[in-house]
């Protein structure tokens, strides 16, 4: 039997222990109407040998193709090292550390991670995860509005922030009767457009996300849009790319006070694209509002022996112990995409994240100068951007891609379903991944593609 | 040691520094860049990987000791659920690559949500949700659109049994429910009078474990859908005990409109720590319409997203992409390797592996918390009359057995009994497990009786011993290089 270790003997006399005389006999307080006839419609089991078969077969199917789309989920390179570590069974097949004298490894790397995320996003405490980028900007506006309960209930999210976040946000915080208010985007820089947050008053909303870079991997001012929410006496979210943070100005040295809060996805540190997750919700905040985070929280204190030691803090705020009053229903969050990505971090380190981060802009700004004699293709705005940006066709996206995947290239995202004011326009990123052949590949590719 | 503490300026890991960029930032204003060094360690490959291997072995874990953590299901996580979803095509594939790229790595999650539909007696599954707690949060979200879409807006509250894990009241309270809660009879079945006495026009729906958080099976559960149904609310199965009575009970079977699946549980992908979870859910028929997004279709020309324009009245997206993707294809392997046959052996020996334990404890004078009932895949044992005649705690026993080599059950939940301990063995452990860790309790029990002061200072074998909690929360250090303010 598939990982189910009993010999006959052992059932026989644990039946006997038990005083029953068969397996069934213990299921007598089921109900028996509620009996069904087996599971016709599921194929017999199948042995490792035979699904290593079918899953490799399915793979190749699939192929590998060169990539350029990132629209929040990125491709780098991933240190050997990092899931060799992170796939080890003690990391692997542990849970959340409820236990804390049996759970230090877990705890500590834990304690490690919100070290380098509070420093990295330049603010003063990080949580231990959340499931996603979306869903920690859920968090992030949630946490807002209790902070501020004299506030409306209301938030502002620039349009230029991705799609499927918005779409996640409303999900989320129509729930709780929360308006969610879009804020149009200037259609010649890509950037928040200041008029369109002048028509929003005083007090009249909790908090405003501001994207770094935004989707359309556009730089905002973020530190004027900042200034501007806090003087309407909002909180400011930031929601970025931690990558970026290693050369961008991160949320906590925006305007003179910095955002409040920050949160993203930290898939680019370690986490592969894996056709949509697992990945890795951050969120760091500033120590005044902490006590409104959700999620685990690790703290270092003492044993009995005065030795350091590490052990989950702040519980107060959570389901298990506060139920209909806490701060969110998180329970299990993302803890080995969280292994992974301390890991990845440790191992690239301060010096690499940096070259890495500055390696993918180049690449982009590479890209950027051959696309530049492709005829009818141009940058739609005209902003700075990190290495993420936004091109405009004289043809319809769609045909441009199918015709760059018959060449093995992922040519960018279509933004027409999303933003179809923007006509054929193509989000199109580069990486450290990217080599210069790559991008000489892409370029005649895109330029047959534009003449085919 | 901390990973910072090793760190030297310029050691760094040459090995993994990319070439030198070709063109740097002078196309963004300094303005826009980062002012301030971030702490991120510089450190050598070596003493990184040495750094992470001495921290795992810091934990105790599935794969290194008996881990039997009532309603976590921590069974072993077979090796080739990770080995194959880590094949690199799937890894490399970019969530928003078109479709006709992807159809071996959709028609596996296409594949799983039929299973789930299968072994849970549902009408429709999405796989979206990232954890039990998301799940939930989409099952009542539906309930709420249901009521929303045929006008009814009179609907407010959410009932939970107080056996309830504390999820389920904090999700209705995020989807803007009040919650009521119902008491539990002495038996460990809900008090079906009192739910007659709860419900009302004001019931959205019921939140219901079945076997419960107590580790028994509802009895009355056809009496408890009745109930909330004939005063119009939807009933909703919190799947975290769905182990206890795969392929042989199932959710629809049992009248439930809406369920989740702990796939990190029932479906052995990893508990990796914390995470990632997996919490699909499925819903009766009525419900179809607002399953979350994004769902697995297949058409003529293959498989593809299902989005809003096929789902309009769809609760919407719970995540940027799609759920815990990699999760699910774990859990696909391990489905397919168990097949039709090994659905029901993993109810059955999970509940023969408990119903033993909880015989043998009982011999070795435990008390179960509720001994004239049948154990699920877990049981309650109380150690309310040790802590009377000794002092000894639940927590102090749980500490102990940590010094035996194995990890302490869930302690002081279910929250109705004092001083317990919810214990889960899983299907996947052998008797001769078992029965090592009746010894252990046994030795526990008479070191309680001739020494409880010892147990009060356990665990002694660990790295760390007991440590001070409220120092923690008082005195906060959440990060290096931050004093505790």
């Amino acid at each position: 039997m598939p990982f189910i270790p009993h010999t006959a003997d052992d059932v026989a006399q644990m039946l006997a222990s038990i005083g029953v005389r068969s397996i069934d006999d213990l299921f007598d307080e089921v109900p028996a109407e509620l009996g069904f006839d087996g599971l016709p419609q599921l194929a017999p089991g199948a042995s490792e040998l035979e699904l290593t078969r079918l899953m490799e077969e399915r793979a190749s199917g699939d192929g590998r193709w060169l990539n350029f789309i990132g629209a929040g989920a990125y491709e780098h390179h991933i240190p050997a090292a990092v899931w060799q570590l992170a796939g080890r069974g003690e990391f692997y097949t542990a849970y959340t550390p409820y236990q804390a004298e049996a759970s230090q490894g877990t705890l500590q790397l834990l304690y490690e991670w919100q070290s380098m995320m509070a420093s990295l996003t330049a603010l003063d405490v990080s949580n231990a995860s959340l499931y996603d980028g979306a869903t920690a900007l859920a968090e992030a506006l949630l946490m807002a509005v209790r902070a501020l309960p004299q506030a409306a209930r209301r938030v502002l999210v620039p349009r230029n922030l991705h799609p499927f976040y918005r779409a996640t946000l409303k999900t989320v915080l129509h729930q709780q009767a929360i308006d969610v208010v879009e804020i149009a985007f200037d259609r010649a820089t890509g950037r928040i457009d200041p008029a369109a947050l002048e028509s929003q008053g005083a007090g009249g909303f909790a908090a405003l996300a501001i994207n770094q870079p935004n989707f359309f991997g556009v730089l905002e001012d973020a530190s004027a849009v900042t200034d501007w929410a806090h003087g309407q006496g909002a909180l400011v979210v930031g929601v970025c790319n931690p990558l970026a943070m290693a050369v961008i100005a991160p949320p906590g040295e925006w305007a003179e006070d910095g955002a409040d809060v920050a949160c993203g996805d930290a898939q680019p540190f370690g986490i592969p694209l894996s056709g949509g997750g697992p990945y890795l919700g951050y969120l760091t905040c500033r120590s005044a509002l902490v006590r409104q985070m959700p999620g685990r929280i690790v703290g270092r204190t003492v044993d009995l022996d005065g030795r350091s030691g590490f052990a989950l803090t702040l519980q107060a705020r959570e389901q298990h112990i506060r139920r209909s009053k806490a701060t969110s229903n998180i329970c299990t969050n993302q803890g080995l995409m969280v292994t992974a990505a301390t890991i990845h971090l440790a191992l690239i380190g301060r010096q690499g994240l940096e070259r890495v981060a500055m390696q993918c802009h180049s690449r982009s700004r590479e890209l950027g100068a051959l696309l530049a004699q492709v005829p009818g293709v141009a940058p739609l705005f005209d902003a700075p951007v990190f290495h993420e940006t936004v091109l405009r066709l004289p043809l319809p996206v769609p045909q441009v891609l199918g015709r760059m995947r018959g060449e093995g290239i992922l040519g960018g995202l279509d933004l027409a379903p999303f933003y179809p004011e923007l006509g054929h326009a193509m989000l199109v990123c580069t990486t450290e991944t990217r080599t210069a052949d790559d991008l000489q590949r892409y370029a005649r590719a895109l330029q047959a593609a534009l003449e085919s | 040691m901390l990973i910072f503490e090793l760190s030297r300026p310029q050691r760094g890991n040459h090995a993994q520094f990319v070439a030198e960029p070709f063109l740097g930032l002078d196309d963004i204003p300094p303005a826009l860049r980062r002012r301030g060094t971030p702490a991120l360690p510089e450190v050598s490959e070596l003493d990184a990987v040495r750094h992470y291997t001495r921290l795992s072995q810091r934990n105790f874990s599935i794969d290194t000791h008996f881990y039997p953590l009532g309603s976590c299901t921590m069974k072993y996580n077979p090796r080739a659920c990770n080995s194959l979803a880590m094949l690199p095509q799937y890894l490399a594939r970019h969530p928003l690559a078109d479709p006709a790229t992807g159809q071996g790595f959709l028609s596996c999650l296409y594949e799983l949500q039929e299973i789930l539909k299968e072994v849970t007696g549902m009408a429709g599954v999405s796989l979206t949700p990232m954890a039990g707690a998301q799940g939930e949060f989409a099952g009542v979200a539906m309930i709420r659109a249901y009521h929303a879409a045929r006008g009814d807006t009179a609907r407010t509250e959410i009932i939970v049994p107080d056996a309830a894990h504390g999820t389920n009241p904090a999700t209705a309270t995020m989807c803007g429910f009040k919650v009521r809660e119902v008491p539990t009879g002495p038996d460990g079945d809900v008090d079906v009078e009192a739910l007659r006495a709860a419900v009302g026009p004001q019931t959205a729906g019921l939140m219901l474990t079945n076997p419960s958080t107590l580790g028994v099976f509802e009895r009355p559960i056809r009496e408890l859908q009745r109930v909330v149904h004939e005063a119009g609310g939807l009933s909703y199965y919190d799947g975290a005990n769905l182990n206890a009575i795969l392929g042989r009970v199932r959710p629809g079977d049992m009248g439930f409109d809406v369920i989740h699946v702990n796939l990190h549980k029932t479906f052995s992908t990893p508990h990796g720590g914390g995470g990632p979870g997996s919490g699909a859910v499925g819903v009766a028929p009525r419900l179809l319409p607002f399953l979350p997004i994004p769902v697995v279709g297949r058409d003529e020309n293959g498989y593809r997203w299902l989005t809003e324009a096929d789902l309009p009245q769809s609760i919407g997206r719970l995540s940027a992409f799609m759920g815990n993707a990699g999760i699910l294809l774990r859990a696909w392997v391990y489905a397919r390797m168990l097949g039709r046959e090994g659905m029901r052996r993993v109810a059955d020996y999970a509940t023969l592996n408990a119903n033993y334990l909880m015989a043998e404890l009982a011999r070795a004078g435990f008390d179960p918390a509720f001994p004239a009932r049948r154990a699920t895949h877990e049981f309650v044992v109380s150690l309310k009359a040790l802590k009377a005649q000794t002092g000894v705690t639940a927590m102090d026993v749980a500490k102990r057995l940590l010094d035996k080599g194995f990890h302490a059950p869930t302690t002081y939940f279910p929250l109705l009994v004092p001083e317990c301990l919810l214990i889960e063995p899983t299907e996947t452990e052998s008797r001769e497990t078992l029965d090592a860790f009746v010894r252990a309790m046994a030795e526990i029990l008479e070191e309680a009786r001739a020494a409880p002061e010892m147990l009060k200072a356990a665990p002694y074998t660990l790295p760390v011993r007991r440590l001070d909690d409220v120092r923690a929360a008082r005195q906060p250090d959440l990060a290096w290089g931050s004093a505790p303010g």
